[in-house]
């Protein structure tokens, strides 16, 4: 629905979009993911037409942005859920929204309830929202005119485990009632369980894609966390077998399955007290594909062997 | 949902979907207007410092015994309507710069020449109700000058007149929304307007006292001065080409650039 083909926006002698392209099918999430400054929101911006592209075609559902007639009707855009005037009230926002698209005042209220802003909270001026307050505002608004595509830029930023947990919900109903949606994160945690595909992004260029699951074939398959009663006697064993493994806080980090290393221990009579799948396989991957886009250095993190970059 | 569930088309069915009316996205950036307290209190002040101006000129004419007629309160009248419409035009356009709402408003009509032209054919009905109010004050006080006063009262109101009061308030309103778009910062457009119209005709004084040819050419670029036959509703051809080509300096090439910027910008 959503079509990126070879999009590139320079500024002066900074790349901040070089060269991508990608598709979002409906019926999914795909979620967009890279570090602070990669260039998810300048890609998401070509999109709406806010920051025109030095090369490079998008598409929504095969027209450009600025071909779609009422396109609050078809596409929901949250780009920046702080850009609204402080001085409005929350209420105020969706019935702009509404008279624009030409939608019944009556959405407002549906709206509102979907995103459970209370009636004293909806009349409230913008400046006194919390950030969460004004993502929860942001998605109303996108939702609005019950639209078919969703743009959402960091639509999780400010939402509390609760609200985050709830915007996987009301994101997965949507996509699997047909909707396409495009969410853009720099946390792997807030998008891993939703999208259906990931776009892993740095530096303006797109560094893997994928499945989670692919995205983890790829990378070597998930590394195991495991602890024992005695460390020394399990590092040994896994040595014996030509396993590689990191040690990391309180235990060992192997890259092999849990049932390989379950399999060693029973064979070895080793006790283990723990022994299960490294939470962070995908997002060491993340880091590490990410890594030379990083500010922040994470070189300490070794490459997996066999990354296909 | 324009997607039928669990279909998997890639193209968006745009058929039973019409364009934005023009006339809907007029009444939305006149919603937008008055719907802030910055908004709303802008108008309130205008209103009020009208009527106040109003009540000062007519208590000084009484206490001084003052022949005045009716243009001579509608002279007074133009003088707040003057420094506070243009910041109302600056702010219409502004705001939705400075509060980044432009984004918002771009994703729901990313034409931005309609979006430019709904607002300017806001602030024009602002303009508009302007009129009528600065007439209701001017009359009222015109009508208790005329109560209280023993002398000739005029009500000299024709149509001209009330299109020379209507031209003003354009002129006002148009000149802070080309400033606004030029700059696309409320502060800025504001001083800079103020500058113009407060300092500029300082400079043109001095300019035309100290250089014979500048006197001879200023009528033709001092827009502030070649609205003065417009205030007193008599204006003769010369004054018409006057107000034309320095209009065309101080009005119409800030509004094109403006416009150019506005259509380019990059929405941050």
């Amino acid at each position: 629905m959503i079509k990126v083909e070879g999009l590139t926006r320079v500024y002066g002698s900074f790349t901040a979009v070089d060269d991508i392209s990608f598709t979002c099918r409906p019926g999914t999430v795909t979620g967009f993911l890279g570090p602070n400054g990669a260039g998810k929101t300048t890609t998401m911006r070509v999109m709406v037409g806010l920051t025109p592209a030095t090369r490079g075609d998008v598409t929504i559902g095969g027209l450009h942005f600025h071909d779609i007639p009422n396109p609050g009707r078809h596409v929901g855009v949250l780009l920046d859920a702080s850009a609204q005037h402080a001085g409005r009230t929350g209420r105020e926002v969706l019935t702009l929204g509404a008279q624009t698209m030409g939608l019944p005042m009556s959405r407002v209220d549906e709206m509102l309830e979907l995103v459970s802003l209370d009636e004293t909270e909806s009349r409230r001026r913008i400046r006194n929202y919390s950030l969460g307050m004004r993502q929860r505002l942001g998605i109303a608004h996108a939702l609005l005119g019950d639209p078919s595509v969703l743009i959402l830029d960091e639509p999780a930023n400010g939402l509390d485990p609760a609200g985050i947990r709830w915007m996987r919900g009301l994101l997965k109903g949507y996509a699997d009632r047909g909707g396409t949606v495009l969410l853009s994160s720099h946390l792997l945690h807030e998008v891993e369980q939703i999208a259906d595909e990931m776009l892993l992004i740095g530096r303006g260029k797109i560094v893997a894609r994928g499945s989670k699951a692919e995205l983890l074939a790829n990378a070597g398959g998930a590394g195991t966390l495991v602890t024992a009663l005695d460390h020394d006697q399990l590092t040994g064993a896994l040595t014996d077998r030509g396993l590689s493994f990191v040690p990391v806080a309180d235990g060992i980090r192997v890259d092999a399955q849990p049932v390989d290393v379950g399999r060693l221990a029973a064979e070895r009579s080793i006790v283990l007290t723990e022994l299960r799948t490294a939470s962070g396989g995908l997002e060491d991957l993340f880091l590490e594909l990410t890594a030379d886009t990083q500010r922040d250095d994470v070189s300490a993190a070794p490459a997996p062997e066999g990354a296909s970059l | 949902m324009t997607t039928v569930p669990g279909s998997t088309a890639m193209t968006l069915d745009i058929s039973q979907t019409e364009r934005v009316p023009f006339s809907r996205l007029v009444h939305v950036e006149l919603r937008k207007m008055v719907d802030t307290r910055a908004g709303r209190w802008l108008l309130i002040s205008i209103a009020a410092l009208t009527a106040l101006v109003l009540v000062i000129q007519l208590w000084v004419v009484l206490a001084q015994d003052q022949t005045v007629g009716f243009n001579d309160f509608a002279a007074g009248a133009n003088i707040p309507m003057n420094i506070l419409l243009p910041v109302l035009g600056v702010m219409s356009v502004t705001s939705e710069w400075s509060q980044r709402t432009a984004m918002v408003t771009f994703s729901l009509e990313p034409s931005r020449s309609r979006f430019l032209a709904a607002k300017y054919v806001g602030t024009l009905i602002m303009a508009l109700i302007a009129v009528v109010l600065g007439l209701a004050l001017t009359i009222g006080a015109n009508g208790l000058y005329a109560a209280f006063s023993d002398n000739q009262v005029t009500w000299n109101l024709g149509p001209f007149q009330l299109f020379c009061f209507f031209l003003l308030y354009v002129f006002s309103m148009s000149t802070g929304f080309a400033f606004g778009m030029l700059l696309l910062n409320t502060a800025a457009a504001i001083v800079v307007y103020f500058v113009y119209s407060f300092v500029l005709p300082g400079l043109f004084e001095l300019g035309s006292a100290l250089m014979g040819w500048f006197k001879d050419i200023r009528p033709w670029i001092d827009f502030n001065n070649a609205q003065n036959p417009i205030i007193e509703a008599d204006v003769t051809g010369k004054e018409w080409a006057q107000l034309l080509t320095s209009g065309l300096i101080w009005l119409v090439l800030p509004l094109l650039i403006g416009v150019w910027r506005v259509l380019r910008a990059e929405v941050k």
